[in-house]
């Protein structure tokens, strides 16, 4: 077939309505596709051939009845695999879960299965999306497809790569403190982190629950949001999840596809110090563009920002510590043999199950919630929080959104941070701080150092969703950055 | 801020971690960098500020108490690494007195 696999989800939805393609010849498609490539990239951890071509002649059988009302129906993606799926192999890129078969569906996965999506395997992810490269994955690291030596970002590395390189229409990642942000910076393509609580959480295999959520990795603004559509809205088994009707994103686009008198708030603490230079020249250029578009621009002031890593790191361990303590290999997972009583077996199977990274973490979190350093260290960073949240709502008193870059760098090459952790989490020093006050936020393409993509942030107050895909549409509609591809991605014999 | 090994010990043991010995060097090593780095939040002034534990507003979110299916015997045992009689089977967790 020529290039199916070069389509959007709304090519796609468009083609198979229309009858010119099916669904079985979109998987099939993406399966070769599959196929070809990802012994270079490892971008999944798991391919569900048998269960993607089933979903697919299931949705071909509506298709052909004329029930073509569902936006996903027939369309193939792949999910992160800290999503539980019941029935596929879920590792979360640890060793400790190698064989766990989950028993059910989280609730986005159910969602999208009801949909009528066609799921075509797992991704790659940093162990329990603790990382920002991948490269803590227990399975190895996923390649960026627009250089082989370099990082896809993380954690949701897998997603990002996959989508890039035509190995899924779309991917669902999940964003603690920029893991769906990072790698479509990384990689050339769009990432959507919804306000928190307008996804569920339920399925999502827990790492810091104050700041998790699910969020769309595509190739366009338009495809985000029909994503975001199937997977947003209410859900009573999540406690966190906004009761409040979720808008119809893609619907509403072009309507929302506004800049013009818009009030665009650039960080003056983010266009300065730490920036790469490339990238500061590709924001800068694109916040003319804005501007060009009818946006004023201002800066603006988060001096609070420099504390959002050490306040993330010491909350979202301490929240990890919290959330791994499941992890005993009684009921599921990693056991490993010899211990004599139940305490041993514990610690023998966490330390033979995790990985590097997620020790580190799990460690620092049960220090900052030890006795005599609760006080010090995690109330510290709880009101530190409260410091940074109240600064994003003050800006937004006088801004509609803010800009400026997703990541300091383009991508960095696999191993430059082995052996600095602090460096490594140092990556993530624009797109944390919207993690902490719960924002929504979108990376787009915006440029390139050499052949390696930029990625350009927009944030907006919480539940203005409709606001930051319209603006990012506009943007999108008026560059070309979007349409670019990784060369090899078009000739993979090469 | 600098962690001793022993400290390091005690904190592998409130987490059921057995770390070995290089893994205990190295992690006082480095958690002390990242301590040292978070050392910065003691310059702000948070007397008076509450803590955020949760952004959503949402506070006590409760549900009507409706019986729903759940996971059979079978389901729910089935990633468990050892069963014997519908059980999952562990090491000793009460010594006999």
């Amino acid at each position: 077939m020529e290039e199916l696999t070069r389509l959007t989800l709304h090519e796609a939805r468009r083609r198979l309505d229309a009858g010119e393609i099916t669904s079985v010849q979109l998987t099939e498609a993406f399966l070769k596709r599959i196929k070809s490539v990802d012994s270079k990239l490892h971008a999944y951890l798991t391919v569900t051939n048998d269960l993607a071509l089933e979903q697919a002649h299931a949705a071909d059988a509506k298709l052909r009845q004329g029930q073509s009302k569902q936006p996903m129906l027939g369309l193939p993606i792949a999910l992160k695999d800290v999503l539980s799926t019941k029935g596929i192999r879920t590792t979360c890129g640890s060793k400790f879960l190698e064989n766990y078969v989950p028993p059910w569906d989280g609730t986005a996965v159910s969602r999208l299965r009801k949909a009528g999506a066609v799921f075509l395997g797992k991704t790659n992810t940093d162990e329990f999306a603790m990382g920002s490269s991948t490269e803590n994955s227990a399975y190895g690291p996923t390649r960026n497809p627009w250089s082989l030596e370099h990082v896809p970002g993380g954690s949701s590395g897998g997603s990002a790569a996959a989508v890039a390189a035509d190995e899924c229409l779309a991917a669902l990642g999940t964003d603690t403190g920029g893991s769906v942000r990072q790698p479509a910076s990384f990689t050339g393509i769009v990432g959507l982190k919804p306000t928190y609580g307008l996804v569920s959480r339920y399925g999502l295999v827990a790492f810091a629950s104050s700041l998790d959520q699910i969020g769309p990795l595509t190739k366009d603004v338009q495809d985000a949001a029909l994503l975001l559509d199937a997977i947003a809205g209410h859900d009573p088994r999540d406690s966190t999840s906004a009761p409040r009707i979720a808008p119809t994103f893609a619907a509403s686009l072009e309507e929302n596809a506004r800049v013009e008198g818009l009030r665009l708030g650039v960080p003056t603490e983010w266009m300065s110090e730490g920036l790469h230079p490339e990238v500061a020249r590709s924001v800068q250029a694109a916040i003319q563009k804005f501007e060009g578009l009818g946006a004023t621009v201002r800066e603006i002031a988060l001096p609070m920002s420099r504390y959002a890593i050490p306040i993330y790191y010491i909350l979202a361990p301490a929240e990890a510590s919290a959330n791994l303590a499941r992890y005993d290999g009684v009921r599921y997972g990693l056991r490993v043999g010899g211990a004599d009583e139940i305490f041993e077996m514990l610690a023998r199977n966490r330390e033979a199950g995790f990985g590097p990274e997620v020790k580190r973490r799990i460690m620092l979190g049960t220090y900052a919630l030890s006795a005599g350093y609760q006080d010090a260290y995690y109330k510290k960073a709880q009101s530190a929080r409260t410091l940074l949240k109240e600064e994003f709502d003050r800006a937004f008193e006088q801004v509609d959104l803010i800009i400026g870059p997703t990541a300091p760098s383009p991508a960095f090459r696999l191993g430059e941070h082995a052996n600095d952790p602090l460096a490594m989490y140092l990556e993530d020093i624009y797109t944390i701080p919207v993690n902490l006050a719960g924002l929504p936020a979108i990376s787009l393409p915006c440029g390139f150092a050499g052949e390696l993509p930029i990625g350009l942030q927009l944030i907006a107050p919480a539940w203005q969703e409709e606001r930051l895909l319209g603006a990012a549409y506009r943007y999108e509609q008026a560059t070309e950055w979007h349409k670019q591809r990784p060369k090899w991605v078009s000739a993979p014999e090469r | 801020m600098s962690l001793t090994l022993k400290q390091v010990e005690e904190i592998a043991g409130l987490a059921r971690l057995d770390l070995s010995k290089q893994e205990k060097e190295r992690f006082r090593d480095q958690l002390s960098a990242i301590l040292d780095y978070a050392e910065m939040l003691q310059h702000l002034d948070t007397g008076n500020v509450p803590p955020t534990a949760q952004v959503t507003g949402l506070v006590g979110v409760l549900r009507e108490d409706v019986i729903a299916a759940s996971l059979d015997q079978k389901e729910a045992l089935a990633n468990a690494p050892a069963t014997q009689d519908g059980f999952v089977v562990v090491p000793t967790v009460l010594e006999e007195s």
